[in-house]
């Protein structure tokens, strides 16, 4: 069964390719697979003109201490970010998306990946997120009710909501900044 | 006090229906163990000895009497009739049944309460002065700034998943009565030469295993900006601080490891790029939050005020009551009160559902129906008429809770230890009430003056010893329980942390320890001199004599 990929409140079959180096093998020399290709960070860098004279779609994977920084400049180029989640516990991407939409205006697809669960996308969604792989096994149908959990938002975020007429609506700020 | 409006009650109903469906898929079978974990942590779900235990937000220790007749009843029906309030200012459940607590939460919801995120690596309840909007030395209400960072940290989706717990305390007086310099993050409201509102910005105290009086990172902040600041603090220690080790995990190391200027700079520079975001506040937000703290419906004084001075010359009990459980007003004719939870026998913090339902009714007859919890565990009625004191004092007395102790060593500040907790390295609870048993002649207590004493079962530091004027520690030797004892500690704007005396003490021998120390500070004391002023001006050389003096090293661990 193809990978199943939550988007747009609804569950798909992934057509990306996720290259994932196995031990041994070098980010400077493993094989790129066809077709739509997301890659680690520690293999775009290295590979980033050949990666970019392709002609189908590209993506990056970011591991929870890569500044997102340092794609910022090929954003236009990609058409998935991906965040990977190596333990629940572990917030780091939350703030890894609020900066790719925020600060860096990223548009494209942005994927939280690894342990993510039922219970994590209301606020990966307000962070910016808009798809989801679950950890093996867990089923995505039965998490989409999760983006409906909550009808208010306390404080703004990367999803556009924000505390809404409870005064604040005199702010004369730019809001689409960050 | 800040009263819900409908996003408040939707809100909060919808986490109890999100925590409903959490429990039944664990208790289905479908969330693990491992994965249920967090997910009750951040709403106040620990696992204990004994059965689980629900800790309840009060935010900045404000209660209603209608909330605090229902946290009686969830005592009643729920545990074994009686609460624990902590030294956050929230109160804790020891009993409850797992499948029970989607019911009490939705209980609590009906009284505009939670548990969200008393417990987990997130924003943990906001904590304040217990004696805002009515302390003479105070220059900037807190509470409204306090109602306004509950709000932007409930869910705050972005910190969510912190490397560790993230504590945030608001002063907004002359004293500091929160324990500002001992938070992760410490707020001190004032306004500027030029008559502006804003807040010196403190960050990286706290207790726990590494404790550390925090450092000053901003002087002046202008108030619109607290909630912008706010996140790129946290976003900062978000992305940066260490996940690699419990026990280094708090923003208290992250500054430590950078330096306070390379941390400001990450912080300022962050800052940068969110400054006049639309978190920013306005005008309109913190007007509206602090219409809720209106002040209530005070009288003006009348001739029968003048009543207080007869009361007290005629009854040296209420006298003695009044002398340290009464606090100044800002208005004239009104004190705040303490109702002490340190009566000796009972666990400190305690509370019984009986009690709870006594002090709200007197929450009502006397405090315009508000109360307030303090970070010593005790409860404050923040509005009582002058002339009302002596009929409160009896009321409170025969409920158990006028022991005119506050600020006395008998006060003791104490986590639920070993008996409850399942950090706990030791047993706090009797060794406080064998203490408290050991001083119990009201002469002696009151001669010996201010004294803060502390007691925390493990390193966690929840009983605050890192602050007390005299601070005992539960260690672990070998499957032994030991008492470290430190002295020194000190909380508000001078806070300083105690000195560990020397080798730690059996149970048994901790009220005789107290005594000795007591004893060197009274030989030694000058005239109207506190405990840790004289701890302070002596060194602690005086005081490891009277204890360790006598050739008892032998027995020491």
């Amino acid at each position: 069964m193809p990978r199943q990929v939550i988007r747009d409140g609804q569950v798909r079959d992934d057509t990306w390719e996720m290259l994932d180096p196995r031990e041994g093998e070098s980010p400077e020399t493993v094989p790129l697979p066809a077709g739509p290709l997301a890659v680690p960070l520690a293999v775009w860098e290295p590979r980033r003109e050949e990666l970019l004279a392709r002609a189908t779609p590209l993506g990056v994977r970011l591991e929870p201490g890569d500044d997102p920084a340092r794609i910022a400049p090929d954003l236009a180029r990609l058409a998935l970010v991906c965040i990977h989640f190596p333990r629940i516990a572990d917030g780091r991407g939350y703030s890894s998306a609020w900066l790719l939409r925020r600060r860096h205006g990223y548009a494209g697809e942005l994927r939280a990946v690894g342990e993510v669960l039922r219970d994590q996308l209301f606020h990966l969604a307000r962070c910016g997120f808009d798809a989801f792989v679950l950890r093996e096994g867990a089923d995505p149908r039965a998490a989409l009710s999760a983006f409906a959990d909550f009808t208010e938002a306390y404080q703004w975020s990367a999803d556009g909501r924000g505390p809404g007429l409870r005064g604040r609506e005199a702010h004369a700020g730019e809001p689409a900044r960050g | 006090m800040y009263r819900y409006d409908a996003v408040d009650t939707a809100l909060v109903a919808q986490r109890v229906a999100q925590f409903r469906d959490q429990t039944r898929r664990y208790l289905d079978g479908d969330l693990s163990e491992d994965d249920f974990r967090p997910l009750r942590l951040q709403n106040g779900l620990y696992i204990q000895r004994h059965a689980p235990m629900l800790r309840v937000a009060i935010p900045y220790g404000i209660l209603s009497a209608a909330q605090l007749r229902r946290l009686a009843r969830i005592a009643r029906e729920h545990d074994r009739g009686y609460g624990h309030f902590t030294t956050r200012q929230n109160l804790q459940f020891n009993w409850p049944a797992l499948a029970a607590v989607p019911a009490i939460l939705a209980e609590l919801a009906e009284v505009g309460m939670h548990a969200i995120q008393t417990s987990g690596n997130c924003i943990r309840n906001i904590t304040t002065d217990h004696f805002a909007g009515v302390a003479p030395d105070e220059a900037v209400d807190p509470r409204a700034l306090a109602e306004i960072l509950r709000q932007w940290s409930t869910l705050h989706p972005e910190f969510a998943g912190l490397p560790r717990k993230f504590k945030i305390a608001l002063s907004g007086a002359a004293s500091d009565r929160a324990a500002t310099l001992l938070h992760d993050i410490g707020l001190h409201a004032a306004r500027n030469g030029a008559g502006e509102l804003g807040l010196r910005v403190i960050v990286g105290g706290g207790m726990g295993r590494t404790p550390v009086v925090g450092h000053v990172v901003r002087e002046f902040l202008p108030w619109r900006d607290m909630l912008t600041y706010l996140e790129a603090i946290l976003r900062v220690y978000n992305r940066h601080g260490r996940r690699d080790n419990l026990y280094k995990a708090r923003i208290k190391i992250l500054v430590k490891a950078l330096g306070v200027e390379a941390f400001r700079a990450q912080v300022e520079a962050e800052w940068g790029h969110l400054r006049g975001n639309e978190s920013t506040l306005t005008d309109a937000e913190l007007a509206r939050v602090s219409s809720h703290f209106a002040p209530p419906a005070y009288e003006p004084p009348s001739d029968e005020d003048q009543a207080l001075a007869f009361q007290l010359a005629g009854d040296p009990a209420f006298a003695r009551w009044a002398g340290r459980n009464v606090h100044a007003h800002r208005r004239p004719g009104y004190r705040a009160v303490t109702l002490s939870l340190k009566r000796t026998g009972v666990p400190p913090g305690d509370l019984t559902a009986a009690q709870m339902e006594t002090v709200a009714d007197l929450a009502e007859r006397f405090s315009f129906g508000e109360l307030r919890v303090s970070h010593e565990q005790n409860l404050i009625l923040a509005d009582v008429r002058e002339r009302d004191l002596l009929d409160l004092w009896r009321r409170a007395r025969a409920a158990g809770l006028a022991t005119p102790n506050i600020g006395l060593l008998t006060d003791v500040v104490c986590c639920p230890g070993g008996d409850f907790c399942s950090l706990a390295n030791a047993k706090s609870l009797p060794v406080a009430e064998a203490i408290q048993r050991r001083f119990d002649d009201l002469d002696y207590l009151h001669d010996i003056g201010e004294l803060d004493l502390n007691i925390s079962g493990c390193m966690n530091s929840c009983g605050h010893h890192h602050i007390g004027h005299i601070g005992i520690l539960g260690v672990d030797k070998n499957g032994a329980e030991w008492y470290q004892v430190s002295l020194g500690g000190e909380q508000g704007l001078g806070a300083r942390l105690g000195q560990v005396i020397g080798p730690s003490f059996r149970a048994a021998e901790m009220p005789e320890v107290i005594s000795r120390l007591v004893g060197t500070y009274l030989a030694h004391r000058h005239e109207d001199e506190r405990f840790v002023d004289t701890v302070h001006r002596i060194g602690l050389s005086p005081f490891r004599a009277g204890v360790y003096g006598e050739a008892r090293e032998a027995v020491h661990a």
